[in-house]
């Protein structure tokens, strides 16, 4: 019997490419999300008043705020529709292991919804009034924020699946660990606007992604092992 | 590439129950098993804990190829199919996405599956609209795409009709002639020549036994 195995590199291509289509097109995709963040930010000014010196000291802080709520969002369904659908019986025939499929449906999550509410971040920090020169700043820090919120939500994911309910308890485990960027992507914010060095707060937001893409994959298929069991 | 199947004293659990206790046997290339068995015994559990997918309480599942016992991590990426009684497809996806998926996936190409099986009317719904036993047809699909050695399979006939069934059982058939293994739990025998294994509930001693009482 003559055998024809995948490349891992062909089988992780596949996946990601099933995962992207899965996470644009099924249950309003990334739309789900964007309308929260936008609802959230527009809702910033009519909450606070208009007066356009206090929104733009405090844009910055409550856009991370903001994109670490929508980033939580839409994470919570990350591993359970393939586990309903019963698919990872077939994703575990494959010749990936298990913690290589957590983080490509990351991956897939990041590019489908994170990077796209990146984009935004810029946008809707100028409307609120922050400086039109911290654009490229705050797009660099929010796309590696949001793929630390999308590694660490899907550790809260794994660890919940299974789970009823499961999206309360994600929440309650996932924030903890989305403290640090917020805390890194603020600073970086502020540091801009009182003129002094955002590199350090950049050097932080890049080491903690590099940590989560590094850890969260042994987590998740550790998490991922046990509910499947 | 001659690969058997070797099960030595196996015991399995689900929570504190004992299903199965002290269970032996061995399959070669070629031989088919029919697993049968009340319901609740422990078929679907045998199969997924032969697939690898959850451990065995005590006892030894081995894959020899050529003298040499494989990885059960590489059996599992190379040598095994496994269909479940629920059907592992993504309901908002067409039939063809599903099919290239599968093919990219582990291996293989979707054209001669999808004449087999008779997939060729199907191929852009998606698979919500299908009933069960076309998803029964599509999830076959798999098997034939990528070559594996040893079928488990978890009622296979169930939702299909007669004329799907007994397509179905030639591909079996064909699979074993080409020097393949399969294990399926039925209820029904299937219409060849199989060995049975019929599984019963473990003693009372024996589940005293198992929990250490």
């Amino acid at each position: 019997m003559s055998r024809v195995t995948p490349s891992l590199t062909q089988a992780a291509f596949a996946l990601l490419k099933r995962d992207l289509g899965l996470s644009l097109t099924r249950s309003g995709g990334p739309l789900l999300a964007i309308g929260f963040y936008l609802t959230l930010m527009a809702m910033i000014p009519l909450s606070l008043g208009p007066d356009q010196a206090v929104l733009s000291r405090i844009a910055a802080g409550l856009t991370w705020l903001c994109l670490a709520l929508s980033s939580l969002l839409s994470l919570e369904r990350l591993f359970e529709r393939d586990y309903e659908d019963a698919m990872f019986d077939v994703l575990r025939l494959g010749p990936l292991p298990l913690g290589l499929i957590a983080l490509l449906k990351c991956l897939s999550q990041w590019l489908g919804t994170g990077v796209i509410l990146s984009l935004l971040t810029p946008v809707v920090m100028i409307i609120l009034g922050a400086p039109v020169d911290m654009s490229l700043m705050a797009l660099t820090s929010a796309l590696l924020g949001s793929l630390s919120f999308a590694l660490i939500g899907g550790m809260g994911a794994a660890l919940s699946l299974g789970t009823r309910k499961g999206g309360v308890l994600m929440a309650l485990l996932v924030l903890p660990f989305y403290v640090p960027p917020v805390i890194f992507g603020a600073g970086l914010m502020q540091a801009m606007q009182t003129q002094s060095s955002p590199w350090q707060a950049l050097a932080f937001l890049g080491a903690y992604a590099l940590f989560a893409l590094a850890l969260t994959p042994v987590a998740m298929g550790a998490a991922l092992r046990s509910a499947l069991n | 590439m001659v690969m058997e199947l070797q099960v030595e004293g196996l015991a399995l659990r689900k929570g504190y129950n004992l299903l199965i206790s002290n269970l032996y046997f061995a399959l070669k290339p070629g031989e088919g098993m029919s697993l049968t068995g009340e319901n609740g015994v422990g078929k679907t559990t045998l199969l997924r804990t032969l697939a690898g997918f959850s451990a065995p309480f005590a006892g030894r599942i081995a894959f020899v190829e050529n003298g040499a016992q494989l990885e059960s991590e590489d059996v599992r990426a190379r040598n095994i199919h496994v269909l479940g009684h629920h059907d592992a497809l993504s309901p908002s996806r067409t039939v063809a996405q599903e099919l290239a998926f599968q093919a990219k996936f582990l291996g293989g190409e979707p054209a001669a599956a999808i004449a087999a099986l008779r997939l060729e009317t199907l191929l852009d719904l998606e698979t919500r609209y299908l009933s069960a036993g076309q998803k029964r047809r599509l999830s076959c699909a798999r098997l034939l795409m990528a070559k594996r050695e040893l079928w488990l399979l978890d009622e296979p006939m169930a939702p299909l009709d007669a004329d799907h069934r007994a397509l179905l059982a030639r591909l079996m058939q064909a699979h074993l002639a080409e020097g393949g293994m399969l294990i399926a739990a039925v209820h029904d025998p299937l219409p060849f020549q199989t060995r049975d294994l019929r599984l019963t509930r473990p003693t009372r001693e024996q589940q005293e036994a198992a929990i250490g009482v």
